[in-house]
């Protein structure tokens, strides 16, 4: 605060940087969030020689691309105050199919167009349901989350579906590298990157953060307040057929029950990343630093060696602190 | 008409003391907040606590009802110093504060609601229901009321909720009363029945604290009236030896020769004209406001004015035979269509209806019309700020800049930024419901002079919908009163009485 009066002649010199770093800041409360990252990663870095290594620093990325697309794609659906439990599920069927259709020889382009479609088609849906229909998002998305794991498992008859089709180019999506990079990773940027002008540069991303701080507002103000509800779910279920894609082309295997529990994983990301499942409060920096935050301390238990079930208690509690620590900053 | 309820409640000297306060001081990160204030209130007096937003009043009242400790000064309660207590110690002894945002459970009945925290239990532990309603009807009867105590609180008026609000306080035996702005949303009959209830509770006993933006209640209804600025405690005095012009004065330190300022209208073609308007609550209401027009539309809560404004501007659906604003020939079906047009309402919650709190300013006031920060299909920050820059000068609104976060701000400042929004929106008619509700009164004639400016000079059609009379005599050329979903007179400037408008308003 006092920086702004004192710098009041510097800030039109310097006024892009300085207001662009203050946005930053001022948006995601990302100072904090930052900190806590960076001291992590030295932590991580001084307990395990083996963390800084670039193949487990790719490793980790990968897992923050895949974590954190359907994360960003949960952002939007919370900034409205709403919630979307049924990506997990989007994810299985949308893996189930996909493997499916590249088992019978479908082109490449068209499994892919076909995979973001439904995840679009399912995220859309959601949306018709949560508006038209006026039912509360959590229970619409509960049940589309249970509708759709059984959808998957009933495609895929209980079993994981290799993918057999050898001559394909379908694995470059999510196992290549590009520039020193994997393929994932750059999609995630591209994802993050274009979520962040839409939601900072475009009068879609200011509804959005309207229609969730103050709904009644919102549509005094001439918003269309369903439209921006439709438009948030089926972003959401876009990302997560996006992931979708990720997964098979990874992992080789249309899993039915892939992304089981992915919604509570995303969610915890998006909370850690200071938004508020009341609306209206949050961003796509804040979640990118919250998906990081949780890739880096599942990789350092991983190399510590720690078992997957403490790893879990661990994870459950840096969720309430991480939102206690916002709460608590909020009050002051 | 508030200034004929006048309260013929008389106390004499000898009455023992309910509270007092000495020095207390209180300071927020160095702030001072309250500066050595001092106030006595004897039983059965009704003292009005006065002062623009900011001079104290809310800290006073949380340090008396224990959710700020003060950093220096005495507290004696019922001749026993108060050390350290909590909010529930205070209501236990007896001081009950009524909140103008109302603190009951809306999905409970209005039983459960007085007995809260307290549910009275048979031998066996169980919730004694009989119990709980014959106390709860008992305590609603004590004020005089008819309120079924199996009613959801959330199904009754306004005003029914804050007389249960009061039979709760009175059936925890509160024998000192806060009411933190209570006309706030309440309409004159209803405030002259709470009126009665407060000047009956008043000769049992009760001491009230009466905190109001409306000078005339003041005169109506306390014995003596405290005014605070900047954290001070300027004077004490026996309301009946103050005028309103002494108690402004007082309030914001300098002489204020009228809160209105002085119209020079240049009345233009019609800008928004409707013909037979119907909906639920409209019964074939026609009207037409002209460019450059203030038109005030008066009338009892629940007359249909705040109804009014709302079908007009597409919020809520209405039918009309004709309707023309601008290039607009039908009723706009959306509030979006409406602003469209040049539509925009100022509603009369800006809480609820008009702000995105956790936002800021320059947020609040864009939302409308991202058209004007729109630079090649993409939003600009920068011109953003300026933009909203821009409206914080136009219209005096205090803040440390455009990114401060807008629940930080007064009421007054608040409003300004509502009305911004409006205007950014490119708005030629602008809806106003209760411009000065919750603005204290030097904000007050800040807005007062925008309006007269935006019409006098900018030629924009205003229509005003408020309960405040005086309001609406010195803003308006004319006044429309509403009956009932009808509109049952029409005074023009220099026609308008208090009276005049009472008796269209009741007849």
């Amino acid at each position: 605060m006092a920086m702004q009066f004192q710098d009041h002649d510097g800030a039109k010199t310097f006024g892009t940087s300085q207001g662009i770093l203050q946005f930053l800041m001022r948006r995601a409360a990302i100072s904090g969030l930052l900190m806590a990252l960076i001291v992590l990663v030295v932590i991580s870095a001084l307990i395990s020689d083996a963390f800084l290594s670039p193949y487990n620093l790719i490793n980790v990325l990968r897992q923050v691309a895949l974590y954190g697309i359907v994360s960003i794609g949960l952002t939007f659906v919370i900034l409205t105050a709403g919630i979307d439990l049924s990506v997990g599920s989007i994810v299985a069927v949308v893996s189930v199919s996909t493997a499916m259709l590249l088992n019978i020889g479908v082109p490449v382009p068209v499994v892919i167009l076909a995979g973001l479609a439904a995840g679009t088609a399912f995220g859309l849906i959601n949306g018709l349901g949560i508006t038209l229909l006026q039912i509360p998002p959590f229970i619409m998305t509960l049940g589309a989350m249970v509708m759709l794991r059984g959808f998957a498992l009933t495609l895929a008859d209980g079993r994981p579906i290799d993918v057999t089709s050898t001559a394909n180019n379908f694995s470059w999506i999510g196992g290549a590298n590009m520039a020193g990079m994997p393929v994932a990773v750059w999609i995630f940027l591209a994802v993050a990157a274009l979520s962040f002008l839409v939601l900072h540069y475009t009068d879609f991303g200011r509804h959005i953060y309207a229609v969730g701080s103050n709904a009644e507002a919102a549509r005094l103000s001439g918003i269309n307040v369903p439209g921006t509800k439709l438009g948030v779910y089926t972003i959401s279920g876009l990302l997560a057929g996006l992931t979708a894609l990720i997964f098979v082309s990874r992992l080789t295997v249309g899993e039915p029950t892939a992304g089981t529990g992915l919604e509570l994983e995303a969610i915890a990301i998006v909370v850690i990343g200071g938004a508020s499942l009341f609306g209206g409060v949050g961003g796509v920096v804040g979640t990118t630093i919250g998906a990081c935050i949780l890739a880096v301390l599942a990789n350092m238990m991983n190399l510590v060696g720690i078992s997957p079930f403490t790893q879990q208690i661990v994870k459950g509690a840096i969720i309430i602190v991480a939102v206690s620590l916002e709460v608590l900053r909020r009050r002051r | 008409m508030r200034m004929d309820i006048a309260m013929n409640v008389h106390v004499t000297d000898k009455r023992p003391l309910a509270l007092r306060m000495e020095n207390i001081t209180k300071r927020f990160r160095g702030v001072v907040a309250l500066d050595q204030v001092s106030f006595d209130l004897q039983a059965g007096e009704v003292v009005a606590l006065v002062g623009e937003n900011g001079a104290g009043k809310s800290t006073l009242m949380k340090i008396l009802s224990g959710a700020y400790q003060c950093d220096g000064g005495k507290i004696e309660l019922f001749g026993k110093m108060l050390a350290r207590a909590n909010p529930q110690q205070i209501l236990d002894l007896g001081v009950a504060v009524i909140y103008q945002e109302l603190l009951l459970a809306n999905d409970l009945t209005v039983a459960e609601n007085i007995y809260l925290g307290r549910l009275p239990k048979t031998r066996s532990g169980l919730i004694d229901w009989n119990a709980v309603h014959a106390g709860a009807r008992r305590a609603i009867a004590r004020l005089g009321f008819d309120i079924a105590s199996d009613a959801k609180v959330g199904d009754l008026s306004v005003a029914h909720r804050q007389i249960v609000e009061i039979a709760k306080a009175m059936s925890r035996d509160a024998r000192i009363v806060v009411l933190d702005e209570p006309s706030a949303v309440l309409g004159d009959s209803e405030l002259q029945s709470l009126f009665g209830i407060i000047a009956k509770l008043a000769e049992e006993g009760v001491s009230f604290i009466y905190i109001s933006h409306r000078l005339e209640e003041i005169f109506a209804i306390s014995h003596r009236t405290v005014v605070l600025r900047d954290g001070r405690c300027v004077a004490i005095a026996k309301t009946g030896d103050l005028t309103k012009d002494k108690l402004v004065k007082m309030m914001v330190g300098r002489e204020m020769s009228s809160v209105y300022p002085d119209r020079q209208p240049r009345i233009g073609p019609p800008a928004l004209s409707v013909q037979n308007l119907t909906n639920p609550w409209l019964k074939d209401t026609s009207l037409t406001v002209r460019q450059g027009e203030i038109l005030g539309v008066c009338g009892l809560a629940g007359s249909g004015r705040t109804e009014l404004l709302r079908a007009l501007c597409g919020v809520d659906g209405a039918k009309s035979k004709s309707f023309t604003c601008g290039d607009l020939n039908s009723m706009p079906t959306s509030p979006k269509q409406a602003l469209a047009h040049g539509i925009g309402l100022l509603p009369e919650d800006r809480r609820h209806q008009g702000l995105f709190i956790e936002q800021d300013l320059a947020f609040n006031i864009a939302i409308a019309g991202l058209g004007a920060i729109r630079r090649r299909g993409f939003l600009s920050r920068r011109a953003e700020t300026r933009m909203a820059k821009a409206y914080i000068d136009q219209l005096r609104v205090k803040t440390p800049g455009p990114r401060e976060t807008i629940g930080n701000l007064s009421g007054g400042n608040q409003q300004k930024c509502v009305l911004a929004k409006l205007l950014n929106a490119g708005c030629k008619v602008l809806l106003i419901d209760e411009p000065t509700r919750g603005v204290d009164i030097g904000a007050r004639r800040e807005i007062y002079q925008l309006l007269v400016d935006l019409a006098d000079r900018q030629g924009l059609a205003i229509i005003i919908v408020s309960s405040e009379l005086p309001e609406v005599i010195g803003l308006c050329d004319r006044t429309l009163v509403m009956r009932a979903g009808r509109i049952t007179g029409e005074l023009m400037r220099g026609e308008m009485s208090e009276e005049r408008i009472m008796h269209a308003a009741t007849d």
